[in-house]
């Protein structure tokens, strides 16, 4: 049976009484109503005064997609495309290029020649940045962007090493391959 | 000519100059507190809902003092001027569906009540010569509380007709419930206030109706204290009839867009604008000249130091209290949402009327057992 009185069951029964004559003129509350509000009033504002003000930003902010170098200075894309073609709405147009034979990461083979992403069509999801083998697209915490034409809204390859800058990153992928290299180099010897 | 001699040729004289001055008087004093209470409005209301509120505009000329420039600023003090002034500037428009003669004759005839009815409101008194004045922008007129009623409920009018000139029917709503809210509240209004008149009706008082008696019988306590019912039950007329939250049945935004005042815009608007809170003024002023003790200071204390100084005083407590309520009402605004039309008028009809005409009863039996 179930009833308020019987504790094994977790179920309770809220009475259901009709208004008080007090509740029925409204004036409790209103005056608690009012009550409420003065606290707000007292209560420092929310607002923040944008542009004046600005924002902290969380450093898992997902804001517009740069691309980084790593500790030694070498841009870390290998212009591989995955990013241009995961894009959804197709933001991003890679010109891929190849590093010359004597260059001191030739090991790596290829690098972007131009890398635009277009803020314009950018959607800020992230794909790119999960999709990137090379850990080298980001989104990082620049929230607010800004042009005064179409093209001004179209960030290139330099923009984008700018806004990225050198993240931190004890990887080193590519120093390691290139030893292995050539120790295998060396055993065939 | 000393100071006293000039307030007392400004406050009596019938000098038209003095005539004229003191209508200018009402107009600013008018506009600049319907004004400011526009800025108390978004400025209350902002930190009710933990916004900032009005706190950019300003003028070279302002911002140019050091300190008081940026104050004013961010008070938003300049605010109310840059309001009036794009109500002026603004394009006038005149739809073509309206009735022309009414539709601009509307927001006039809302106004000019609130300016009438300020023109008989005494707020503070002065001795001169050992003879007591009372200090009222239309001096030696002292109609009563009659007077005040049978005007201030003509503004109204603006609104019906504005409602029906605007020939679209949320207009036309808001206007049918204006009038029908209003008629509901002037009854219990009027009652409540019966016992008040009763109250001052003394066999040695030969004009009880004035609002200058009502308020010199209150240098002991206030009325307020004695007639606790008939104030509430006034307070809640006031709201009604002043259209403000929560019984803004002629505007209703949420579902009659704009009431009677959808059709109007720019400086039309502005007026209307302006009458509502004129009305807030009045109904405030006659509360507080009624059941708060007018210009005494504090209840049993009716007056501090002597001469000038003390009907300054008297003034000066006159427009804190009749802040308070400006705040009062603007904090009730943002607090409660508005009444269901029916609810509106179920309060008129079946809770103040009735709990007035006791209340009224109440006050006849101890009066008639006191005998
Ligand atoms: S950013 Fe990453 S995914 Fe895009 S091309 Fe470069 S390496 Fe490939
Ligand atoms: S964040 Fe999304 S939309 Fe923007 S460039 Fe990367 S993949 Fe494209």
């Amino acid at each position: 049976m179930l009833s308020a009185d019987n504790p094994t069951m977790a179920i309770k029964i809220v009475e259901r009484r009709p208004l008080s004559l007090a509740e029925r003129t409204y004036l409790p509350q209103i005056l608690a109503g009012l009550k409420v509000t003065w606290d707000n009033m007292v209560r420092p504002p929310v607002t923040l005064q944008y542009p004046d003000e600005r924002p902290t930003i969380p450093q898992n902010y997902r804001g517009v997609p740069t691309l980084v170098r790593d500790p030694n200075g070498r841009e870390k894309c290998v212009s591989c495309q995955l990013c241009e073609f995961v894009c959804p709405p197709k933001a991003i147009r890679i010109t891929p290029g190849s590093i010359t034979e004597n260059a001191e990461n030739a090991h790596v083979e290829k690098a972007p020649q131009e890398f635009e992403i277009n803020m314009l069509r950018c959607i800020y999801c992230g794909l790119c940045q999960e999709v990137c083998p090379e850990e080298a697209i980001w989104l990082q915490t620049q929230y607010s962007m800004t042009g005064t034409s179409r093209d001004q809204m179209v960030n290139n390859k330099a923009r984008l090493y700018e806004l990225g800058g050198t993240l931190p990153d004890s990887h080193h992928k590519w120093d390691k391959k290139k030893a292995e290299a050539e120790k295998q180099a060396d055993g065939h010897h | 000519m000393t100071l006293e001699t000039l307030l007392h040729d400004f406050a009596l004289s019938p000098a038209w100059y003095f005539t004229a001055g003191r209508g200018l008087l009402v107009i600013i004093i008018l506009m600049s507190i319907a004004a400011y209470s526009v800025l108390l409005e978004r400025k209350a209301s902002a930190w009710i809902q933990g916004r900032i509120g009005p706190n950019r505009t300003n003028h070279p000329l302002i911002a140019w003092i050091p300190g008081i420039g940026t104050l004013l600023m961010k008070g938003g003090f300049i605010q109310p001027a840059a309001d009036g002034l794009k109500f002026l500037f603004k394009e006038d428009p005149l739809p073509g569906h309206v009735r022309k003669v009414y539709y601009i004759l509307a927001p006039i005839i809302a106004l000019a009540p609130a300016l009438v009815t300020l023109t008989m409101l005494p707020f503070g008194e002065f001795s001169y010569e050992g003879q007591k004045h009372i200090i009222t922008l239309c001096p030696g007129a002292d109609v009563g509380v009659l007077f005040m009623f049978a005007i201030s409920s003509l503004g109204v009018y603006g609104i019906a007709i504005g409602g029906w000139a605007a020939n679209s029917k949320f207009p036309f709503l808001g206007a049918v419930r204006g009038s029908a809210q209003l008629i509901s509240y002037e009854l219990a209004m009027g009652l409540s206030v019966l016992t008040v008149f009763l109250a001052t009706a003394t066999p040695n008082e030969n004009n009880p109706l004035s609002l200058v008696a009502i308020v010199n019988s209150q240098t002991g306590a206030w009325n307020i204290l004695y007639h606790p019912v008939a104030a509430l039950i006034f307070l809640i007329a006031i709201f009604a009839e002043t259209n403000r939250h929560p019984f803004d049945m002629p505007e209703s935004e949420t579902d009659l867009v704009g009431g009677f005042h959808t059709e109007y815009g720019a400086f039309k608007f502005g007026l209307f604008f302006v009458a509502e809170y004129g009305h807030m003024i009045i109904g405030s002023s006659l509360f507080i000249l009624m059941f708060l003790g007018g210009w005494h200071v504090l209840p049993w204390l009716p007056t501090v130091g002597s001469g000038t100084v003390a009907s300054l005083l008297g003034v000066a407590a006159f427009f804190v209290k009749l802040a308070f309520f400006l705040f009062f009402f603007v904090w009730v605004r943002w607090t409660i949402p508005r009444f269901r039309y029916d609810q509106v008028m179920r309060i008129g009809w079946r809770v103040l009327l009735p709990v007035a005409i006791l209340n009224l009863l109440a006050y006849f039996a101890w009066y008639a057992l006191r005998g």
